[in-house]
């Protein structure tokens, strides 16, 4: 009797736990602590001289490239990287956040962000569910993001979205040639403050790790402002001189 | 005593046996939560975070120094921002031969410095000793800087008329997993950036500090109705020191080549030298070396996409990260 009653407590117990499993697992659109979703401007109060104009062959100042990056620096070509269909080198996940531009932030599924940038016409998926054999795919600009919400404990509100970037094409961390290898690791934290004027800004906080082109992080924080539609969203495509 | 010891086997293998079913009913109960889905799906959740409300923030942290807060302090440099036509003015008439007068050495800079300045920051918090709340934090002077209080225990900004200094005053709060913080009565004649650039006493700062691991990322949105046609936002990045860092070094004024009663040096309107020193040195357009607002959004890149030429190379003594620029060849 005894054995009954316990073995049906724990059948209710395990049907119930299932139920609730189904039902306390949210996707993370559903789960999102702030809403990213919607058009950003960059506004570029920062290292303006290297964002939006091409800097001279040679200048990699704040970024800590390695030795082994100098000969690659020292013999940029944007030309020969047009030629051989590379004028997307500098809009890969590396750089595409410091690219001068517009996001248009959607969600593609329940479980996947996507974001398009109108500068180079790129589309970044940040996947919140793994996938099993990432490895096997060959590399691409934008790369394979896995994103995960950081929410703050209740009862406060709201949070961050962290994303981690790899699997990317080499290419480059400024339009001046400034490599980045496909050992390369994006480690993201998307933010959002609020403007004086009602307005909102998106924080992107970027760590760049890459154990061939970099003796160190690369740690850059662009920032874009909300807008109300895609009025102005102007997709252009990637260009290796400007 | 023999029926009593075989009850006492008969209730320890009940017991056993329940709890092996507890045990095998549970762990199916876990499998069927982190399991696929179904067939069709090879994918799982990746696991949510939570982020505490509140985060360590005091401690040392040190600069990073990836991003460029200070420009190339070349002196008509206004870069990435939106100026009034008065704000312009006073920057151009700025000489920065001010700081070599002996009563102007230890003025320090504004609250804004804290990003635009070179150093790490300080922080260390001030507890109330008997409810052992946090009464404020406190960010460390540096040499030039004046530091700031944060204060968090819910005191009202002080009335406009009261006191305006370098620092001004600064109140805290938690809030989505971030410090906010919000900065009044600074002084007029204080600076957004070191060459000149005014903020006047009716600039406010709201600051922002996240903290991602190791990473301390402050973001400032200065807004000035006087200097600026809109906010200036800087975000800058610190690291974890483990060492402490120690700023303490007090001011010490000294003869800079100013003697008492020199005057204030300063550039008529239309006589600054430097007005397109650093133009030439990257070839920049004049409208956004003079921080006019159309030149921080993106459209401005398509403006000056045909006309821009990128300066040429450094080709002797261009030290680290080919940054001395100011030793390129003649521009052709």
């Amino acid at each position: 009797m005894a054995i009954a009653v316990l073995v049906l407590s724990a059948v209710g117990a395990s049907v119930h736990a299932q139920r609730e499993s189904g039902a306390s697992s949210p996707s993370a659109r559903d789960a999102a602590p702030i809403d990213l979703t919607g058009y950003w401007v960059s506004y570029v109060t920062e290292n303006w001289r290297y964002r939006m104009v091409t800097p001279a062959k040679g200048e990699y100042r704040r970024i800590p490239s390695s030795p082994a990056a100098v000969p690659i620096i020292n013999a940029w070509d944007p030309s020969a990287d047009e030629r051989a269909g590379n004028q997307c080198k500098s809009y890969g996940a590396g750089a595409i956040m410091n690219v001068p531009g517009r996001l248009h932030i959607t969600w593609q599924d329940a479980n996947t962000l996507r974001i398009d940038t109108d500068a180079g016409t790129q589309t970044r998926l940040f996947r919140f569910t793994t996938r099993e054999s990432s490895k096997a795919t060959r590399p691409t600009w934008q790369g394979e993001s896995t994103a995960r919400w950081e929410s703050v404990a209740a009862p406060d509100k709201g949070g961050s979205l962290s994303v981690v970037t790899t699997n990317m094409r080499a290419g480059y961390l400024r339009k001046n040639g400034v490599p980045y290898s496909e050992r390369t690791t994006v480690s993201e934290h998307f933010d959002i403050a609020p403007l004086p004027d009602g307005g909102q800004l998106l924080l992107v906080n970027t760590v760049i790790e890459d154990p061939v082109y970099l003796n160190g992080p690369y740690i850059v924080s662009p920032h874009f402002k909300r807008e109300p539609n895609g009025s102005k969203w102007d997709p252009t495509p990637c260009s290796s001189t400007w | 005593m023999g029926s009593d010891t075989m009850l006492i086997d008969v209730v320890v293998l009940v017991r056993r046996v329940a709890v092996a079913v507890l045990v095998a009913l549970s762990a199916c109960a876990i499998c069927a939560q982190s399991a696929p889905a179904g067939p069709q799906s090879r994918t799982r959740p990746t696991d949510g975070g939570v982020l505490p409300t509140q985060f360590e923030f005091a401690g040392s942290w040190a600069p990073l120094g990836t991003e460029d807060v200070q420009n190339d302090s070349v002196p008509v440099d206004y870069l990435g921002l939106a100026l009034t036509d008065e704000a312009r003015t006073r920057a151009l008439a700025y000489d920065e031969s001010q700081k070599s007068m002996i009563e102007r050495q230890c003025q320090g800079w504004g609250a804004a410095y804290m990003v635009i300045g070179p150093f790490g920051l300080r922080i260390s918090r001030q507890s109330d000793a008997t409810t052992n709340r946090i009464v404020s934090y406190t960010i460390d002077a540096w040499e030039d800087w004046m530091g700031m209080t944060i204060w968090m225990d819910g005191r009202p900004h002080p009335s406009e008329h009261a006191l305006h200094t370098q620092a001004g005053f600064t109140t805290g709060r938690w809030e989505g997993g971030a410090l906010a913080a919000h900065t009044t009565h600074v002084k007029g004649g204080g600076f957004i950036r070191k060459t000149g650039v005014p903020l006047s006493d009716q600039a406010t700062l709201d600051w922002r500090f996240f903290r991602h691991g190791d990473v301390l990322t402050v973001l400032l949105v200065a807004r000035d109705p006087v200097y600026l046609v809109e906010p200036e936002i800087i975000s800058k990045g610190f690291r974890l020191s483990k060492a402490p860092l120690d700023y303490r070094d007090p001011c010490v004024p000294g003869f800079e080549g100013r003697e008492p009663g020199d005057g204030v040096p300063h550039f008529a309107p239309d006589q600054n030298p430097f007005l397109d020193e650093f133009m030439k040195l990257y070839n920049l357009p004049r409208d956004a070396v003079l921080g006019y607002r159309d030149t921080l959004y993106p459209e401005y890149r398509k403006k000056i996409k045909d006309t821009y030429v990128p300066p040429p190379p450094c080709t002797a003594d261009c030290g680290v990260a080919g940054n001395f620029v100011r030793r390129r060849g003649p521009t052709p």
